[in-house]
């Protein structure tokens, strides 16, 4: 394979607070090739939305990266200045968010902040700048783009407004986009129009996607690798059809259980019991021993990840490849 | 995490981080102490005229007066001791603003929790008056009424508490509000529990935090009033001086370079009012849901 | 927008309306108006001829109409005191307790914006934690003991600006102004700095809660996603978000300190309409009062409305008609 644009090892990233050391991404490692589109899948505070925000520089204290390495396009990005970082943010790599009327400013029209984001990279003549963001705005999906970058955001649906973010998060040609649940928020008919934009946009421009969500159903329509993240790590990673047909970790393989496509019909669907560990006290060794039904007293050491034909998986005990399944 | 954390204690171990917020409400319970007891601590009773002899009158601090003890912070127009004449205007001043805060308390969290939920028009017409009330200023309603109405105690907290139930009012009905539309009200309503009840053990208690803060800083505010009532005369009656009226006193000896009359009790107010406020933002940060991370 | 516009007019208008009922049979019905310009020993004779030509023997509501006819003439009543027609009173004073407000508000308001936004963008500073303490302060102390320590401190103890009084005026438009002349100036300057204070510690306050709040919000966090420098944010994002409660508050605290002018006039002896409601109170003199109140109400009114429409004016939500 080619170098791949993006490269994540070890990637670790720590909030200091008041009431103890939070280790929100602790340990992470992932590939990104060009125009590959990569699916960050986890519940709320498997630390997917901060592994996002660490390949932006944009962790908010008390937390900041403590160790690990992210190369983009070949530059590392964790020994950069601000001023070097703010310089690739927009430019190489951008994120788009989950809530689009947050997202933009209600009192600025949409050109303004097309135009702000391009005045941030580059010095393009006004006509210039115009031509640029209504031509963005026209690969979105927007119909009569010049018209509309005079208008504001309350004039557009939540849909179109995501699509506008899209169109912002494109304006330089990055090599990778970070989304953070972009849909999650949007009526479920738009979303599949949404999906299904990215992912033609992505194969046409050529950029690099890394969709996150908690939404396994949503992410394996459009990504071609998965990574699922409990706790701050990667519990299983690998191309999606393999994974979903054939899961090696218990979690991985609850997620597709809970799933309503793959249940029978008049059976009650699975559900993983208990709940996610606060990630203040999380117990020794594996943090999903104590939901899981195949742990063991093994678990009580923190399980490396075992890489096998371009997959990966965290677990002593994996499914469908153990001989050794406790009572 | 301890098992035996209550909200309470978990609250207060917050607060306790910090120094400052634990030192102001060590000095406004210090202070309250000092107006209660103000007959006990007073080296004189200010009131009794007997007492007063105005050859004692405007003397520096230090001055050993007619009564045979020193005057440690001087006296004022009148012959009174002012340290004595501090700590009993302490003990009005804080008994305007306990009593003005809590009936404004009182009635504005009444109106605010009716308009809330019963709804309907008379919703509408109560925060109507309400945001009108809201927009004039309390000092100029203060005035008028006092005004109208005379000298006295009870005209006095009338003011007050006409100038601030508005407060208490929005307050009361914006966190009713939010609660009313909760589904636990919803479930307690079907219930065969009256409604009245469901008000009073459900919703009530749950609006309590933004009241409390509201109630710290207008029980300031009810002091600051007062003392500016009384220092532009409006206040209450001579013979029963607070905190403002001593310092009008001493205004017009100020330019001779006889400052400590009007200084001293000034201090006094500073501290109490400053105290109270530092407590109420302590602890309207720790209430405040947005500014924890 | 326009039906916003209509709708806020309205409004406004019913408010004066209602305000007018309330403030004028507040004033006339209690007590006894006619204490005050007759002598105690006046006999039942004069009483009555006097309670007659006032048109105080009349009913209650057919007073209201003809001082509301009066007053849609200019004409607002003698006062009792001065025995000189009230506009004419209200208006010779007006100028002063307008200077004094504007200088006042304008000038706590562009430094408490910055200062607060200061305090909130880096709120760990030694210089934000310097601010939000004084501003504790400003807020908290009463606003006539301020004014009673810059006496002592700046004209007794000092000796550099005087302890009361107008000073020098100049005349613009017929109208007399103290601000042009530095003798003027050196006499507002303390009443000015008294009546700000508290404004100021409040937009302090108002600009360091907006900032802290907007600054954690997505708006922020995609607009450094894409790469603007944090001074670009600061200038188009923050001023442009934290502009509506900085104006809402701005309007409301504008009356404020009209009422506020009433205590700093008092000590500084500035000669404004403020001094003159307090004498006013203090001898009951109810043109002037009733007078008084109802420009009160009004300018309130009239600020609240033009706080609207500035509203319409600058959030795009307001101007077309969405609800916002």
């Amino acid at each position: 394979m080619t170098d791949p644009v993006l490269s994540v090892e070890n990637l670790s990233t720590h909030f200091f607070t008041r009431a103890g050391v939070v280790k929100a991404v602790d340990g992470v490692s992932f590939d990104l090739a060009k125009g590959e589109i990569m699916g960050l899948v986890g519940e709320s505070g498997s630390g997917k939305t901060v592994t996002g925000f660490s390949l932006l520089g944009l962790v908010d204290a008390p937390g900041r990266i403590v160790a690990g390495s992210i190369k983009l396009n070949g530059t590392e990005l964790t020994t950069l200045s601000e001023k070097a970082l703010r310089a690739r943010r927009g430019r190489e790599i951008s994120m788009i968010f989950q809530d689009p009327i947050a997202t933009l400013n209600p009192m600025l029209t949409i050109g303004q902040q097309m135009r702000l984001a391009i005045d941030a990279h580059e010095r393009l003549s006004a006509r210039a700048a115009e031509a640029r963001a209504a031509d963005l705005l026209t690969q979105v999906g927007i119909p009569s783009a010049s018209a509309r970058l005079r208008a504001y955001p309350h004039e557009f649906s939540g849909g179109m407004r995501q699509r506008v973010a899209i169109a912002i998060a494109l304006l330089h040609h990055p090599a990778v986009i970070v989304a953070d649940e972009p849909t999650t928020a949007l009526d479920v008919s738009i979303q599949a129009q949404i999906l299904f934009q990215m992912r033609d946009l992505a194969r046409e421009t050529g950029t690099a996607l890394i969709w996150i969500s908690h939404d396994l159903a949503v992410v394996s329509s459009l990504a071609s690798k998965l990574a699922v993240m409990y706790a701050g790590r990667i519990v299983e990673q690998g191309p999606t059809a393999k994974l979903l047909r054939d899961p090696r970790h218990p979690y991985t393989a609850g997620l597709i259980g809970s799933l309503p496509a793959t249940a029978k019909p008049g059976v009650p669907l699975t559900q993983i019991p208990g709940t996610t560990p606060s990630l203040l006290s999380l117990p020794r060794g594996c943090p999903f021993a104590p939901r899981c039904d195949r742990s063991t007293k093994r678990c009580g050491t923190d399980p490396e990840m075992t890489l096998q034909d371009g997959r990966g998986w965290r677990c002593f005990h994996p499914v469908g490849q153990d001989t050794e399944v406790p009572a | 995490m301890s098992a035996e954390s209550t909200p309470l204690r978990r609250f207060w171990a917050e607060y306790r981080e910090n120094k400052i917020a634990v030192v102001a409400l060590v000095v406004v319970v210090a202070l309250i102490l000092l107006a209660l007891f103000a007959s006990v601590v007073s080296p004189q009773n200010p009131y009794d005229l007997a007492n007063l002899s105005l050859m004692d009158s405007r003397r520096p601090p230090g001055f050993v007066g007619s009564g045979g003890y020193t005057h440690i912070l001087g006296t004022d127009p009148q012959g009174r001791d002012l340290l004595s004449a501090i700590f009993y205007g302490l003990r009005i001043s804080i008994q305007i603003g306990l009593a003005a805060g809590l009936v404004s308390l009182t009635i504005g969290t009444a109106l605010g929790i009716t308009a809330a939920y019963v709804g309907g028009r008379i919703e509408a017409l109560i925060m109507r008056l309400v945001d009108l009330q809201l927009s004039f200023p309390a000092i100029l309603l203060a005035l008028v009424i006092v005004a109208l109405l005379g000298q006295g105690k009870t005209q006095l907290i009338g003011a007050l508490v006409a100038a601030q139930y508005a407060y208490f009012a929005r307050t009361a009905y914006g966190a009713a509000k939010a609660e009313r539309g909760k589904d636990y009200i919803e479930a307690a309503l079907a219930t065969p529990l009256s409604g009245r009840l469901v008000v009073l053990r459900h919703l009530l208690p749950n609006c309590t935090p933004p009241l409390i803060v509201v109630a710290t800083v207008q029980i300031a505010n009810s002091i600051s009033l007062e003392a500016t009532l009384s220092f532009l005369g409006l206040g209450l009656p001579v013979t029963e001086p607070s905190l403002g009226m001593l310092i009008a006193n001493g205004f017009p000896y100020m330019m001779s370079g006889r400052y400590w009359i009007s200084v001293y009790p000034g201090v006094a107010l500073i501290i109490l009012i400053v105290a109270i406020n530092i407590v109420g933002d302590q602890v309207r940060d720790q209430f405040n849901p947005r500014l924890r991370k | 927008m326009l039906g916003f516009i209509i709708q806020r007019f309205i409004q406004a208008v019913l408010v004066m309306a209602v305000m007018s009922i309330i403030v004028f049979c507040g004033v006339y019905a209690i007590g006894n108006p006619i204490d005050i310009v007759l002598p105690p020993e006046a006999t039942q004779d004069i009483r009555e001829e006097v309670i007659r030509r006032l048109g105080l023997d009349r009913p209650l509501y057919e007073q209201y109409f003809i001082f509301i006819s009066n007053l849609l003439q200019g004409d607002l009543g003698r006062s009792f005191v001065y025995n000189i027609p009230v506009l004419e009173l209200i208006g010779g004073r007006l100028p002063a307790t307008l200077e004094l407000v504007l200088i006042s508000v304008i000038s706590a308001t562009f430094l408490g914006v910055s200062l607060g936004i200061y305090a909130g963008y880096r709120p760990d500073s030694w210089i934000s934690k310097t601010i939000m303490a004084v501003s504790v302060l400003g807020f908290s102390v009463p606003s006539f003991w301020v004014g009673l320590i810059l006496i002592l401190f700046f004209a007794v103890n000092l000796g550099w600006l005087p302890a009361g009084g107008r000073g020098e005026t100049v005349e613009i438009w017929g109208v007399r102004w103290s601000f042009p002349t530095l003798n003027g100036l050196s006499h507002i300057v303390l009443p000015a700095v008294n009546l700000a204070l508290f404004k100021l510690a409040m937009m302090i306050r108002l600009a360091r809660a907006g900032t802290r709040e907007i600054m954690l919000t997505d708006t922020i966090k995609f607009a450094r996603a894409a790469g603007l420098s944090e001074g670009t944010i600061l200038r188009r994002h923050l001023l442009k978000l934290i502009s509506i409660p900085i104006i809402t508050v701005f309007g409301l605290e504008l009356g404020s300190t009209l009422a506020f002018a009433v205590v700093t006039e008092t000590i500084f002896s500035w000669p404004g309409v403020g001094k003159l409601i307090i004498d006013s109170i203090g001898v009951l003199d109810r043109p002037v009062m009733v007078a008084y109140l109802i420009l009160v109400a009004f300018l309130f009114v009239t600020i609240n409305f033009v706080i609207d429409l500035i509203f319409a004016l600058i959030d795009p939500r307001v101007r077309h008609g969405a609800s916002a």
